[in-house]
């Protein structure tokens, strides 16, 4: 099976959807002729033309708002945030108009707009670009949102998200972009709403989602290893619609559960999991669940404290030591 | 049409009638009824909306188009197949104008399940996607980017059309508004905006709020062409709109469309301030010599087309439907409580087969 990066991944499921779809284009900052500021799009342009991959200016409220009313008339534009924080420009637009027009109107119309890009800190770029706002789209009903943590969900979860006829956001991670992983060729969709196990446990489930999940696979390797500990990992993958089911299913089997989140820990996708775990699986549960979330402070800029403020190895298994006490 | 470059640049001198224009000579004499039917409607309509929500039966907020009717009625006579209107929340005026019913309009004010958004948006929400009309927006200049979309979707598909996009004078001062402005003309977006400036944003006057108050003045420094015209014959209001609206389908070009006008009422109905930071003289100044019924009422009596008889009957229907919509809307049920999370995503609301995976929704 082929081993393709993350970022050709997700390029390979805009790609085949605007051939598939005449009514898919793309739209965004620098996505067409400069190639997409992390390559996402590259080439994309040069192959469709500017009819189907667009350049913006910088005004996220007025692409954002436009996305929203084209799709209204059918059209399904993929818009990129360049950083998932510059949608907080676009907030009226993308959390009221888009989340709402279908509830208002009590169901006359749907808007299928995908808007997809970065939310990730980790790289020194500092508060205004670091954020992680998966939470925050799950909060408004009428919005799903996704967070693929390798480039086989990445090409699976786009596809489904541009095919979805409701406002999908699909959060990406710009440390995950040149990674490698097998993906077919072969078409293939992965359904929102389903989680999947990383790496089977008896001990302890971590349950995590987007590069956390991918940091939380490495400590459970780590913790096996090290010190005999059978870890279960999830991989939420879609947080809203959420795959309660397989994360139940897991708790009820280890009894122990340990949540990792890029998000800050106050109403992070994190708050809700713990809710639900303690709320239908409390008989299950041998020990408080657990959390490790980003350090609750804007994120910082220096590397060696920005790497301690995100969850890094050694503040996962910390907490999982401290889980299995 | 005019776009002259020059700074508070006057209205462009008015012909003896604008009924004499061609777009407005072409009407037969069903076309203008029709037209001072919807004009008379509107007024009417709300007239009957305000008596309601002083008797509790509305709750919320109510925007009373009350002064403004020829703009909705005059613009949305002209629309083609192809064209698209959207606006904020003073919507009722465009809701009945494109021809949705006062019953389905008052009931979704009173919150019933006959509304037409099924009680689930109120007064602010009206939309009837199948006659081209996207809402009914809460957020002031929320819509214009989206009235952007609709334009650019009929020019993604091919097809010869525009949208047409009101707001407010308030509206002009918001960011969306202006970032649209310049996206439309980079793109050769075929939208019409048209800013119904009644000369308040909500307490606060134009001289308050606008540092150019000649509005449409912005569309300079965005390369857009413009015009200011009166909103108070939709005649008028037609003669201008018309040029507007081709200009866009043919060529691909937005226009904004200044348009003055004037409520009677306040922001809302719950504006208790409407006679503080307006004079009274001004607002009888108004209804004496601008009114938009009596204007369309003294030229169709004089080229014959109305009767002060049929003119006397028209008012009675019109009194009659709107009487009659509350009544519809006091004996229609609400929805029942499962509609509350219904209508929230397509996905959901269309998974005859059960084919969807994980929970949508996440009460305990």
């Amino acid at each position: 099976m082929p081993l393709i990066t993350y970022r050709e991944a997700i390029k390979q499921a805009l790609d085949e959807e605007i051939q598939r779809d005449e009514n898919v284009c793309i739209m965004g900052e620098e996505v067409a002729e400069y190639n997409g500021a992390y390559k996402v799009t590259e080439g994309l342009w040069a192959k469709h033309g500017d009819k189907r991959v667009i350049d913006t200016p910088i005004s996220e409220a007025a692409f954002s708002g436009l996305a929203i009313g084209a799709s209204m008339l059918g059209i399904r534009p993929v818009i990129e945030m360049m950083f998932m924080s510059f949608s907080y420009v676009a907030i009226d637009q993308l959390f009221n108009n888009a989340s709402f027009c279908r509830y208002m109107s009590g169901g006359l119309m749907n808007v299928p707009i995908v808007v997809r890009g970065p939310a990730n800190g980790g790289t020194s770029v500092g508060a205004t670009h670091s954020h992680t706002i998966e939470y925050m789209v799950a909060n408004h009903p009428g919005l799903k949102v996704v967070c693929p943590s390798n480039a086989y969900d990445a090409k699976g979860l786009m596809k489904a998200a541009i095919r979805d006829n409701d406002p999908v956001f699909v959060m990406e991670n710009t440390l995950l972009y040149g990674e490698q992983w097998e993906v077919p060729e072969e078409e293939y969709i992965v359904d929102l709403g389903v989680a999947n196990i990383l790496k089977e446990g008896t001990d302890m489930t971590i349950i995590s989602h987007g590069r956390c999940a991918m940091l939380s696979l490495e400590a459970a390797k780590t913790m096996e290893e090290t010190h005999d500990i059978s870890v279960e990992v999830v991989d939420l993958r879609s947080i809203r619609p959420l795959d309660e089911e397989t994360i139940l299913n897991s708790v009820k089997k280890t009894g122990r559960a340990l949540l990792v989140e890029e998000n800050k820990p106050y109403c992070g996708v994190d708050a809700q999991i713990s809710h639900l775990i303690q709320l239908k699986a409390f008989d299950y549960l041998d020990a408080p669940v657990h959390r490790v979330s980003s350090i609750d402070a804007p994120t910082i800029y220096a590397k060696p404290l920005e790497d301690w403020q995100i969850p890094n190895q050694e503040r996962i298994i910390a907490m999982a030591m401290k889980l299995m006490a | 049409m005019a776009t002259t470059k020059k700074k508070s640049a006057p209205p462009t001198k008015k012909p003896q009638s604008f009924l004499d224009a061609p777009i407005n000579k072409q009407l037969s004499k069903e076309d203008k009824l029709q037209l001072y039917r919807m004009i008379v409607g509107i007024r009417r309509f709300e007239e009957r909306s305000l008596r309601a929500y002083n008797q509790g039966k509305i709750g919320g907020f109510l925007h009373l188009y009350i002064g403004q009717e020829a703009i909705a009625a005059g613009v949305v006579s002209l629309m083609e197949e192809n064209d698209h209107i959207i606006t904020a929340y003073r919507d009722h005026g465009h809701a009945l104008a494109v021809g949705m019913s006062m019953n389905e309009c008052m009931a979704e004010m009173y919150g019933k399940y006959t509304g037409c958004s099924k009680g689930k948006g109120g007064s602010m929400h009206f939309f009837a996607p199948d006659k081209n009309y996207w809402g009914g927006h809460g957020i002031v200049a929320g819509q214009t980017p989206l009235g952007a979309g609709l334009a650019f979707a009929l020019k993604y598909k091919g097809l010869k059309g525009c949208a047409i996009a009101f707001l407010g004078d308030g509206a002009v001062n918001q960011g969306s508004f202006m970032e649209t402005l310049n996206l439309v003309s980079l793109w050769n977006i075929p939208v019409v905006f048209v800013i119904e400036n009644n000369g308040y944003s909500m307490g606060t006057s134009l001289k308050r709020s606008s540092a150019e108050e000649n509005l449409a003045h912005r569309a300079d420094g965005f390369d857009i062409a413009w015009e200011v015209c009166d909103g108070h014959d939709a005649f008028e209001v037609r003669e201008v709109a018309d040029r507007a609206m081709k200009r866009a389908r043919e060529e691909h070009k937005p226009f904004l469309l200044e348009i003055r006008t004037y409520r009677y009422r306040g922001h809302s109905v719950a504006d208790a301030n409407h006679e503080k930071y307006r004079t009274k003289e001004e607002i009888e100044e108004y209804k004496r010599t601008k009114d938009p019924i009596n204007l369309i009422k003294s030229q169709l009596l004089a080229d014959g087309t109305l009767t002060e008889a049929l003119a006397k009957k028209i008012d009675q229907e019109k009194k009659d439907e709107a009487e009659a919509s509350a009544k519809f809307a006091e004996d229609s049920p609400y929805a029942p409580r499962e509609e509350i999370q219904t209508d929230v995503y397509w996905e959901v609301d269309n998974d005859a087969d059960n084919k969807l995976k994980g929970s949508y929704f996440f009460n305990d």
